[in-house]
């Protein structure tokens, strides 16, 4: 099988990049080695759209923050994804605190952020009026928002795929050799041919890079713990709400969802090397998130906690607290996209346009396509929809009128609509990320055998074939008799 | 020799105080609430027995599986050869009701009846 | 728009006793509006025997006890829709459901039952730490699995909570080849009937361990194991005593959560301990012609409690349909009840002073207690004292207030205690 590019690793980076470049005529190719794309940091982070006043002046973090914040809007109009700009705060209890305020506001401004306001208490309880008792003030930034990151990522990977990109899950990378300008990359699935590699594999990012003797970079996972709460939380915070950095740490943020819950966290812990696969909780991490919350927003419990969750930051240890996004020194067709920590959701349509743009310097010979599709069209979501909506959309196709998922509303027509997508779900989370079914309060106890039933039959398989999350995650073993 | 256990008769469950002589034979019962409790020590003391409940798997029907049950308690050491025979039998659909799928199950004399339909 | 006299919304064992009562009781145009495919509720999936000893006299299977509603429904015109999901409560009794075949209905109902059952707790409100690895799944999603689609979830497994359904599967699972290691019980007691304790566990020779928690699941795809832990007074988990069980399977039965979404969306008052409606004598709840009767009243253990308690609620809506649906005129009339010491909770919260018949109020308790009494009083008066052998969360009690004693209150408040 003979590519052009070879991108590795379908998180929110990977399938955007894989985006930008189905508008260049050519043939791209994007191996994952999970069962789905967004199965690594995009689906287990803050999903937060940073304004940019946290990266370090001049650095290439604070340039794509910024883009990618400006961008995020328009990408999520395109691609049909849940965002709202709700704006964000960084909330101070101290006197030290609020002289950090001013630290952070003025690196925004040199950043480029816009509108940002040092508000006071009064203001602050205004715009959050159950704020715990020891704020006193806050950096306002207006251009922050929230974006539901999954479902960025699926929905770049279903407009790459449309506009002509391959997508092979399940296809781990293990080797990469290089001869006659040809990079054989050897997955679980068979060896890829291709010209270019653009490496977007996040934790892993590293042990690719070492495949073509870059070992430039280290990477360690960043352990972030979160919980994510009830929507019926949602009423007690209005913006994402972080804490202030300061020695006693980051402190966990308080935020409400693209889709209406309440997310809390992340936890910090550096991890080792070899721990790239480590997404358990902890109850350290819990109880952390637990007492933190308490200052922030003291009515807000984990009492009606949905599910709890740990996701991993690919942390680059040299000190720079840099992205990696530059061709690499061993060999230059290779592109590392690497180190994409926090802020890499905010940042990703930017790095998509900067790799986009380095790749066409480096690869002049490809012309752009006469016709790319940049839109995705948006799914049916019944549950959004008014009675005469529904009404008309059941009336054409009976299977929208028959729901599956009763905590989130999701009828049977949105979990066909998910397995028949381009890169459409194989596995029961995958339905769970594309529908919502599963994602209630319930977590699927209803939902989950019928979701199984239907991808078993959609799919033409056995039961015991479906899967919660791809490879060995399977649901249920024999027959009984 | 006195015996304690609890009646399963009903899901009340009353704890018994059952008294046995030398040759195994209840002489009183204590604890319970109903003349079924009676009876209960005495059969748990001699011979236990127990409802089965499982499914037969079913050829054409519209579920694979129809839930079944044994029409009377059978001896509680036979169940798992029970399951063994219910287990190894296939019937075809329609199954009604009441339906007897297998019988007289392991000659206990007992059969299996169908819980359901398919 | 469609209209009813009664929309039952659940066909569950709740939904079908509430709409028969009704129909009884002499209400016209009834309807059952069923989320599943079938009626029967839960039911069809218990296929262990044990329903119907109170109620019938008999011991019956879960869909037996079912089937015995579902034809006596056939021989009357209720009329069932079955596949339709009640999406919305609106103003004035407007209901919203949806189906595959009538699309989007809006149906007027001059009284509604909720009859919308329970729940069953998930892993994600335990606070448990660890892998997402396949193979955790409440006791009753197992049960679906292995006695409707045929297919074993599972080869050796631990399980957590004694509940009833947990130990219904261990003794599911055992029969059908697999290996249950344990369960575990938080509590010092089990939360589950004895008998199942009996015929479920001891019978299979599964261990039940009280005092004892899982602190971690392993596993990166489907689940090898969990550590178990023994916990302390307050149930916290005792350093030290964490023990490693391998395992394919965590089944949980750690708790039933009435379904009250509707509810809610309604603006029905719920009772924050029994998260469910609060409710009068006759099942009404704080909003006028809407009633609630089974496991999304309050959780229940035995089907034959739930099968009453929703003909309480049948009869409930035929008085209030058949006297034009008049608003019992209650806020001044009503006689609160409250629990106290060693009573969590009670139902029914309200009892209208003017009622008709003897009211029987039921209850739990909060821990197991051995020779006590359960006592009613009003005031200083005692009207109610019965002595009880034995009490445990897992059993629902009930005391019966008689019409005479309830119209020569001296107070508008009774309470249901225990007195050691």
């Amino acid at each position: 099988m003979q590519y052009d590019v070879v991108v590795i690793g379908a998180g929110v980076i990977g399938t955007m990049i894989t985006r930008e470049l189905s508008k260049l005529d050519m043939k791209t190719v994007l191996l994952e080695k999970c069962g789905d794309v967004a199965m690594g940091s995009s689906k287990a982070n803050s999903a937060i759209v940073h304004a940019g006043f946290d990266a370090e002046n001049g650095t290439l973090k604070a340039k794509l923050n910024v883009e990618g914040a400006s961008l995020m809007e328009y990408y999520c109009n395109k691609l049909a994804v849940p965002y709202k700009n709700i704006g964000s705060l960084v909330v101070a209890y101290s006197q030290e605190e609020m002289t950090t305020l001013e630290v952070l506001y003025d690196r925004g401004v040199k950043n480029g952020v816009p509108d940002m306001e040092i508000i006071g208490q009064e203001k602050l309880r205004e715009m959050e009026p159950h704020i715990g008792d020891e704020a006193l003030g806050a950096l306002w930034a207006p251009t922050a928002g929230i974006v539901s990151p999954y479902e960025l990522t699926i929905a770049a990977a279903e407009n790459a795929v449309v506009n002509g990109a391959e997508i092979r899950r399940n296809s781990g990378v293990f080797d990469i050799e290089y001869k006659d300008g040809m990079f054989y990359v050897s997955t679980s699935t068979g060896v890829i041919k291709a010209k270019y590699v653009i490496n977007c594999a996040g934790v892993f990012a590293d042990k690719i890079a070492n495949m073509i003797g870059d070992t430039s970079f280290n990477i360690i996972p960043r352990k972030g713990e979160y919980y994510l709460l009830d929507k019926i939380e949602n009423k007690f915070v209005n913006h994402v709400l972080f804490q202030c950095p300061s020695a006693m740490g980051k402190g966990i943020l308080v935020t409400p969802t693209a889709h209406g819950n309440v997310l809390l966290g992340p936890t910090a812990t550096d991890l080792d090397f070899d721990s790239k696969l480590d997404v358990e909780t902890t109850s350290a991490g819990l109880d952390e998130i637990k007492a933190s919350v308490k200052r922030v927003i003291p009515q807000i419990t984990t009492r009606n906690a949905i599910t709890s969750f740990a996701g991993l930051r690919a942390h680059v240890v040299d000190g720079k607290h840099d992205f990696i996004i530059e061709p690499s020194k061993a060999n230059d067709r290779f592109i590392n996209v690497a180190g994409i920590e926090s802020p890499g959701l905010t940042a990703a349509p930017a790095i998509a346009r900067y790799v986009g743009e380095m790749f066409g310097k480096m690869a002049p010979e490809y012309e752009k396509k006469a016709e790319f599709i940049s839109t995705r069209p948006e799914p049916i979501k019944m549950a959004e929809l008014s009675p005469e909506e529904r009404a008309e959309v059941v009336k054409k196709d009976p299977r929208y009128g028959r729901i599956i998922c009763r905590c989130e509303g999701i009828t049977e027509g949105e979990i066909i609509d998910a397995i028949k997508a381009p890169c459409g779900a194989r596995d029961i989370d995958a339905v769970k990320r594309r529908t919502r079914a599963g994602m209630g309060r319930c977590q699927g106890g209803f939902c989950g055998s019928k979701v199984l039933e239907i991808l078993a039959r959609e799919l033409d398989v056995p039961m015991n074939e479906i899967t919660k999350y791809g490879n060995g995650s399977k649901i249920l073993y024999d027959k009984t008799k | 020799m006195i015996k304690e256990m609890v009646c399963v008769s009903c899901p009340i469950g009353c704890m018994l105080t059952v008294e046995l002589n030398d040759n195994n034979e209840v002489i009183s019962v204590k604890g319970n609430t109903c003349k079924r409790g009676e009876q209960y020590a005495v059969d748990e003391c001699t011979n236990p027995v127990r409802m089965l409940t499982s499914t037969v798997r079913v050829n054409g029907g519209v579920l694979p599986v129809v839930p079944v049950k044994t029409a009377k308690p059978i001896p509680k050491g036979k169940m798992f050869d029970c399951m063994e025979v219910i287990n190894n039998t296939v019937v075809d659909a329609p199954i009604r009701m009441g339906d007897v799928l297998i019988t007289n199950i392991c000659d206990t004399g007992v059969d299996i009846v169908a819980t359901n339909e398919d | 728009m469609l209209k009813y006299d009664l929309v039952v919304i659940g066909g569950g064992p709740a939904g079908m006793a509430a709409a028969l009562k009704a129909r009884e009781c002499g209400v016209q145009k009834i309807i059952i509006l069923e989320r599943a495919a079938t009626l029967g509720g839960i039911l069809e999936q218990c296929i262990h025997t044990g329903f119907g000893l109170h109620y019938f006299g008999e011991e019956l299977s879960g869909p037996e006890y079912a089937y015995r509603f579902i034809e006596e429904l056939k021989k009357t015109d209720i009329e069932v829709k079955v596949d339709t999901m009640v999406t919305d409560i609106l103003p004035d009794n407007v209901i919203v459901a949806t189906n595959n075949t009538d699309g989007v209905m809006q149906i007027q109902a001059t009284a509604i039952i909720l009859a919308m059952g329970c729940r069953e707790r998930p892993r994600g409100a335990l606070d448990m730490p660890g892998s997402r690895a396949a193979g955790v799944m409440t006791a009753g999603t197992a049960q679906k699995y292995v006695n409707i689609d045929g297919y074993m979830p599972g080869k050796k497994i631990v399980i957590l909570g004694s509940g009833d359904i947990g130990l219904i599967m261990a003794r599911r699972m055992t029969l059908e080849g697999a290996k249950v290691e344990m369960v575990c019980e938080l509590m010092p007691y089990s939360g589950g009937l004895t008998r199942n304790i009996v015929q479920c566990l001891d019978d299979m020779g599964i261990p039940l361990k009280l005092s004892c928690t899982v602190v971690k699941t392993h596993g990166l795809e489907r689940l090898e194991g969990v550590t178990i832990a023994n916990v302390d007074e307050n149930r916290r988990p005792i350093p030290g005593t964490e023990q490693y069980v391998e395992c394919d399977t965590l089944l949980l039965s750690v708790g039933l959560i009435p379904e009250n979404e509707l509810t809610r969306m309604a603006g029905i008052v719920i009772d924050p301990i029994t998260s469910g409606a609060i409710v009068d004598e006759y099942r009404q709840t704080s909003r006028p012609g809407i009633f609630a009767c089974g496991n999304v009243l309050q959780v229940h253990d035995l089907v034959d409690y739930v099968t009453q308690e929703s003909q309480i609620a049948g009869e409930g809506a035929a008085k209030y349909i058949l006297s034009g649906g008049k608003n019992n005129e209650y806020a001044e009339n009503t006689i609160r009840v409250k629990a106290e010491s060693g009573v969590r909770y009670v139902v029914p919260q309200n009892i209208n002073r003017s009622t008709d018949k003897d009211v029987k109020i039921y209850f739990r308790v909060a821990d197991v207690y051995k020779d006590t009494s359960v006592v009613v009083t009003c005031g200083d008066e005692v009207i109610y004292k019965r002595k009880k052998r034995k009490l445990a969360p897992g059993e629902m009690e009930n005391v019966a207030i008689k019409l005479d004693d309830i119209a020569k209150l001296s107070e508008n408040e009774i309470t249901v205690k225990l007195e050691v």
